[in-house]
């Protein structure tokens, strides 16, 4: 049975279930004028039946789920003959994947001999088993619980509070899976980036200077060859970051003062939403517009002037990037800006302060902390940022502080390491793990200081 | 009596009194203030000032005058456009939108809603401290050489100090702070807060001072510390001050106008005001009947 | 009276400083300014850009042909029987379309030429045709086919600028076809020579360039050279044979890198003398090569390429044929200058003169382009459209909605109504905050990790992005949900608690009707942030190449924004158009959404 069905035939279980506890708890009341003996009204009866019906029954559908095709790999895997068994994880990985093809009838990479054709028949076979008994379980789970619920009906039952109760666990569920998707990053890229440090030291990683994973393929190379440096990728990363702040951070600050102090009204109200269109725009369409636009232009200028400048120079990365981030820090500044007290500019007014002197002698001085934390929240997303460098930044991980040439930043690694064919466990797979798990470590510590600063500022003032 | 603590000069505008509405027919079109509006030595000369936010007509026809070395109370119920009245005169209204003045006022014989004249110069001889403390997040030194800084008044370091330690002693704070001048000026206790204020307006040296409720923030000591300190300052400036409580109006000012609902009811010596009203309205507001 | 005096002193000094200060008061409003208006010019540089590049996108070239369905062609047996007539040789009944619409194209390499001015997929339109309409078999019918990529190019514009010189003499041509000489009475072809004349002289000149750096490299050879001479002799004095050998072999290279640099440099010197020369000397024939802009002289409805030039004429290749050889009168013959040299271009001239030739047959249209929006990705510019993209970001958005709606606003309603103020809390607050600004790669790795490989979810599927967006939007939804909750007045939750409601009939029948707008709103916002993700998509295999168009959240798929990332990366001149126009729509659906929100939010907004 597909699974669609089965969810379907189990929400209509949960409608009957509904109906049916709400009918009952009617019916015990003695009819329609005798609800008053009830403790909770017919329709919390019926809720709580629906839910009886309902949880368990989804619950062990999704676990079922996500759990069926390890444990039949596992079965399917231990049938298979002694030799097969032993290969290596990789090797083993490949003949699971062409017993699954086989199984869906699509085509494989090797011959099909008889003892894979039994591994696929048996790989079948354990999946309809699987899918009947799973419809079974689930129906019967469903079942079960309606009548559990149905059987509780009583006057004095507390349908409401039990409901609620419910409720209110399913909302500490939901509310905490805030933590789960943390732990699960954590944990995610933690495991493999241990696997990848057996590989390569720790601190090679950290402090090597020469980036060439693609060297590493070989098995017995890896480690050896020092290929895994991170430092040219930290130090392109930087260097992206460090442009697109300068292209961002005056203008965006500069702006947001103009738009918060000077403009009239009238400008305000269509200069701001326009200004936060650059925010609303993907970055793949920046990524785009730097390929396409901004990088020929800039080595045409660099041309012009008798300078050499890369095709995928890092200084059109981090422009483009710079003025994707623009209304990120124009609207954070202006937040901050506007939180700055209406006495204080008063009180510099009062003295005879120009406008200008107001903003830079008193508003900017009491609105800094916030600006700075604005901005580290801005250079953790250009660290993150990573569309527009994978589309315009380079490959090849130069050592160079010049941003004519082409860079390559941790996130680009990342990707070009896990987008393509590889086997999930080689060294040039865990090394993107490695870099995700230094990305994440690094814009944590960013956010978790400029959130903390930025709060630290609202306090103040509040 | 009531000392409602206003909040701002808008929100002052946005409340009339309702106990008030029996009284209103009597301000209609062309209502005039009964009293004499000029002083005998003027600084500051106003003449039929209107004040509109917006739709709403918030000072009608207000003619007054601030003397040399005299120190002009407003009183009047909350709403009745004292506060608005005060921030025209150095234009401070400029910074709220949609605020239109009309009228004349004058300093010195010069206009000071006249297109070609510059506020800056004007704030810097029309000083004004404010209901709320409002110090800089700076240190207490900072806070006072703030104005001589912009204004280029100090030629060099010792000058400032010069500036900064005579203002600091006008406003009686000397004593408590010489020895900790770079400390922030938002630690120190309300009083001192607001006196810090004065001191960081006399430090540019103005030639009027307008106070907008300058001691609704403090409690009584730090109060009469603030009256005395004005009634000192009385000697070199010319003062404007709006307050609530009519005793301080009473105590610190020469003379007083009482506004209501956007007139001027009433102008006089102070002793006059409060002991023999003329106006119905000047007199129900003294004696308490609201207000 | 004594106080004046300094006061009066005062407000001078005020006055003096002025000047001063309003300068830099200008200087700093007129930074503010700037930067707005630099803001406000990107804005207008990024979509005039993407508006510029991609309209065109948005209409196709069609050719029309007149197909001839014979039946023993398209269906042998007679039974039509759809799956046999599918199969049927379309592309042969195009060729033959072609090369009756050609007669005169020979030569295998011609001819391919010829068959490439449709696009690939025209045999898959012609059968799609057939099989709808079986009556068509045993017809001759004209039908528009959809033209290849880089025709595509050239008929909009892109390929090449075309410039239009008039005539004053009387043309006259030696032949209809093969090789001819085309004169003119007049000196009409005298500003071609001199165009060509012009370009040679740049050519010298990029020569010239070339010379100076050739240069720099001898001298560095000689240094090299001088340097390793010197190394010899100190190593052959110290008597290390080793060392003495290494270096006789260096020099020795370096010695016939400098004598290949020496004969480069010299071979350049005396190109550019010969350019020189030929540029100065006026009048002679020139010779055009594949670098030079091409010259299509048109005449008696004919088009012949020039191959040289001279005053009085041109001689050249006839690559359309001339109704005959008699002599064509002043303006109505011309010269057209297809300024783009053919060697810096895909489309080359014969397929040019075709397309004229059609065009002037009106046998050339721009339809609207509806295989953009409704074909999924192909590798054949002309095919390929946003269709399967757009279905896969359809469904990929919808199991985030499903999800992350309920999931963000229970949260929300939760840390909001319930939650009491403890460590616990906090740390899950703190953590919500900070998700917000993970950088989405991140969630990429995670999608990757745990729902690919330890819950083995299938790749590339719909299923798997909607997950991983979920966890991303999710932030933002409770974000937004919060802020939605607490703008509700206390006093609504004090009238229901006060009537007997329990708290959670206060929240569901009260306060979560009263905040569902800016709810709603923000999940408007966080569903626009989701569609326009790309990176961590590219973590779970939705970067994979995907003809089909996805029916379900388990089929592999990709999404619109990567989309455009794979298209972007494609070499074809055709895929930027339509990399634009895949942008324009993505924004659309963007500005859409987020207009959507802001008209929600305004008509909702209520003030307490």
């Amino acid at each position: 049975m597909p699974l669609s069905l089965l969810l379907l035939l189990v929400a209509a279980l949960v409608v009957a279930s509904y109906y049916l506890t709400r009918r009952r708890s009617v019916a015990v009341a003695g009819g329609a004028a005798g609800v008053k003996v009830l403790h909770s009204l017919p329709s919390y009866h019926g809720f709580y039946g629906a839910l009886w019906a309902g949880l368990p029954a989804l619950l062990v559908l999704g676990l079922w789920v996500s759990l069926e095709s390890g444990f039949i790999v596992d079965l399917v895997v231990s049938g298979l003959p002694d030799d097969l068994r032993h290969l290596p994880d990789a090797e083993l990985n490949l003949v699971v994947n062409d017993i699954r093809n086989l199984a869906s009838g699509n085509i494989v990479s090797r011959e099909v001999d008889p003892v894979m054709q039994a591994a696929a028949d048996h790989y079948n076979s354990l999946r309809q088993i699987s899918a009947a008994a799973m419809t079974v379980v689930v129906l019967v789970l469903a079942s079960l619980g309606g009548w559990i619920a149905w059987r509780a009906v009583a006057p004095q039952m507390r349908a409401r509070n039990r409901v609620e109760g419910i409720l209110k666990g399913l909302l500490i569920l939901s509310s905490t899976l805030a933590i789960f998707t943390t732990i699960g990053i954590v944990l995610s890229v933690l495991f493999e980036a241990i696997r990848f440090f057996q590989a390569v030291p720790f601190f090679e990683f950290l402090f090597g200077l020469e980036w060439r994973p693609q060297i590493a393929i070989r098995a017995d190379q890896v480690g050896s060859s020092g290929a895994f440096g991170a430092v040219p990728l930290f130090a392109g990363t930087m260097l992206i970051s460090f442009i697109a702040m300068l292209v961002a951070v005056p203008i965006g600050l500069m702006s947001a003062i103009y738009l918060s102090e000077y403009a009239s009204k009238p400008v305000r109200t269509s200069a701001k939403p326009i200004l936060e269109v650059l925010a609303g725009i993907p970055t793949v369409v920046y990524g785009f517009f730097a390929a396409l636009t901004v990088a020929p232009f800039i080595r045409d200028v660099g041309a012009s002037l008798g300078l050499d400048v890369s095709s995928e120079s890092a200084l059109a990365a981090g422009l483009v990037m710079g003025i994707m981030i623009i209304p990120f820090v124009s609207s954070l500044s202006d937040d901050v800006i506007n939180a700055v007290p209406q006495s204080l500019r008063d009180a510099a007014y009062a003295l005879g302060a120009t406008r200008s002197e107001t903003v830079r002698n008193v508003i900017l001085p009491a609105a800094l902390p916030g600006i700075v934390g604005g901005v580290l929240l801005a250079v953790s997303r250009a660290i993150g940022e990573t569309m527009i460098v994978v589309m315009a930044a380079g490959l090849a991980a130069n050592l160079t502080a010049n941003p004519l040439e082409s860079v390559t930043t941790v996130t680009v690694q990342i990707v070009t390491l896990l987008v393509g064919d590889q086997e999930f466990d080689s060294p040039k797979t865990l090394a993107a793990f490695a870099l995700g798990l230094l990305l994440f470590a690094v814009t944590l510590v960013l956010n978790v200081i400029a959130l903390h600063v930025v709060r630290k500022y609202r306090e103040q003032y509040e | 009596m009531a000392n409602v603590i206003e909040s701002t000069a808008v929100v002052d505008e946005k409340e009339p009194q309702t106990g008030s509405a029996t009284h209103t027919r009597e301000l209609g079109a062309g209502f005039e203030t009964i009293g004499e509006v000029r002083a005998e030595n003027p600084r500051m000369e106003c003449t039929g000032v209107n004040v509109f936010y917006g739709d709403k007509h918030a000072i009608k026809e207000v003619s007054l005058d601030v003397g040399q070395n005299e120190v002009v109370a407003m009183i009047g119920p909350s709403g009745c456009g004292k506060s608005t009245f005060l921030r025209c005169l150095n234009r401070m209204n400029d910074t709220i939108e949609g605020c239109r003045v009309s009228g004349e006022i004058k300093l010195d014989g010069q206009d000071v809603y006249d297109k070609r004249l510059d506020v800056v110069p004007l704030r810097a001889q029309v000083g004004m401290v404010f209901q709320k403390p409002n110090p800089f997040p700076k240190s207490i030194y900072d806070n006072i050489a703030y104005g001589p800084r912009i204004h280029g008044l100090a030629a060099n370091r010792a000058e400032l100090d010069e500036i900064v330690e005579t203002s600091l002693r006008k406003a009686g704070l000397w004593e408590e702070v010489k020895d900790r001048m770079d400390q922030p000026g938002t630690g120190l206790s309300g009083g001192q807060q607001q006196r810090l204020c004065i001191a960081r307006t006399i430090a540019v040296s103005p030639e009027v001072i307008l106070m907008d409720e300058p001691c609704s923030a403090l409690d009584p000591i730090a109060t009469a510390k603030v009256e005395e300190l004005i009634d000192e300052l009385r000697e070199n400036y010319s003062i404007a001050i709006v307050t609530h409580s009519m005793q301080q109006a009473a105590r610190v000012s020469q003379r007083t106008a009482y506004f209501h609902l956007g007139n001027l009811v009433e102008v006089g010596e102070t002793t006059q005001i409060f002991t023999n009203p003329r106006h119905k309205l000047t007199e129900d507001y003294i004696t308490g009947r609201f207000g | 009276m004594a106080a004046t005096q300094p006061r009066r002193r005062v407000i001078d000094q005020v006055q003096a400083s002025l000047g001063r200060r309003y300068a830099r008061e200008r200087r700093f409003r007129l930074m503010g300014m700037a930067a707005v208006t630099l803001g406000l010019v990107f804005v207008g540089i990024l979509f005039t850009t993407i508006v510029s590049k991609g309209y065109t996108a948005f209409v196709q070239t069609h050719i029309a042909l007149e197909i001839a369905f014979a039946e023993r062609t398209v269906d042998p047996s007679g039974n039509r029987d759809p799956a046999e007539i599918a199969r049927a040789d379309y592309l042969g009944l195009v060729k033959q379309a072609m090369r009756e619409t050609f007669p005169w194209v020979s030569g295998r390499q011609d001819k391919r030429e010829l068959y490439k001015l449709v696009s690939s997929g025209a045999s898959y339109q012609l059968g799609d045709l057939v099989v709808d309409n079986p009556a068509l078999i045993g017809t001759t019918q004209r039908v528009w086919l959809v033209a290849d990529d880089d025709i595509d190019v050239y008929a909009k514009g892109r390929a090449t600028p075309i410039s239009i010189l008039g005539t004053d003499g009387v043309g006259s041509a030696t032949g209809t076809t093969g090789r001819i000489q085309v004169l003119s009475t007049a000196n009409d072809f005298t500003a071609v020579l001199a165009d060509v004349k012009r370009r040679l002289q740049q050519v010298a000149r990029a020569k010239e360039r070339d010379l100076l750096t050739q240069e720099t490299l001898l001298d560095n050879a000689r240094e090299q050279v001088t340097r390793l001479e010197a190394d010899l002799a100190a190593a052959r004095r110290g008597g290390d044979p080793a060392t003495v050998a290494e270096l006789e072999t260096e020099l020795a290279s370096a010695h016939t890198e400098q004598a290949s640099v020496a004969n480069y440099i010299a071979t350049i010197r005396s190109q550019i003398v010969d350019l020189e020369q030929r540029a100065n000397t006026p009048g002679g024939e020139e010779r055009l090569t594949p670098e030079m802009p091409s010259y299509l002289v048109a005449i008696n409805g004919g088009l012949v390429k020039a191959t040289a030039v001279s005053d009085a004429g041109i001689s050249g290749e006839v690559l359309v044929p001339l109704a005959s050889a008699a002599e064509a009168a002043p303006g109505t013959w011309e010269i057209k200058v297809l300024e783009t040299p053919e060697s810096s271009r895909r489309v080359k001239d014969n397929s040019i003169a075709w397309m004229m030739y059609l065009e002037d047959k009106g046998l050339v249209e721009k339809q609207f382009n509806t295989a953009f929006f409704s074909n999924g990705d192909s590798r054949e510019p002309e095919l390929a459209g946003i269709g399967g993209a757009a279905m896969g970001s359809l469904f990929t958005l919808l199991v985030t909605l499903l999800l992350s709606f309920p999931i963000g606003v229970a949260a929300a309603v939760y840390l909001e109504e319930f939650a009491p103020k403890n460590r616990w809390t906090d740390l899950i607050e703190v953590n919500i905050n900070n998700l917000a600004a993970v950088p989405s790669i991140v969630f990429g790795l995670l999608g990757l990790a745990v729902f690919i490989n330890f819950f083995g979810l299938p790749r590339s599927a719909p299923l798997v992005g909607g997950l991983v967006l979920t966890l991303m939007t999710l932030p933002t939804i409770i974000i937004a949900s919060r802020a939605a909750l607490k703008s509700v007045p206390p006093s609504i939750r004090e009238a229901a608690l006060g009537v007997g409601a329990s708290k959670m009939q206060t929240i569901f029948h009260h306060v979560l009707p009263l905040a569902m707008p800016g709810m709603l709103t923000g999940t408007i916002i966080g569903m626009a942030q989701a569609l326009g993700e790309t990176a961590p998509l590219l973590m779970i295999g939705m970067v994979a190449f995907i003809v089909d168009i996805p029916g379900g959240v388990t089929d592999p798929a990709t999404v619109l924004p990567v989309q455009i990332f794979l298209w972007a990366d494609s070499p074809e001149r055709a895929f930027v158009e339509r990399t634009s126009a895949a942008i324009m729509v993505l924004l659309a659906f963007l500005i859409a959404m987020n207009a959507f929100a802001v008209v929600m939010r305004r008509r909702f907004e209520r003030r307490w």
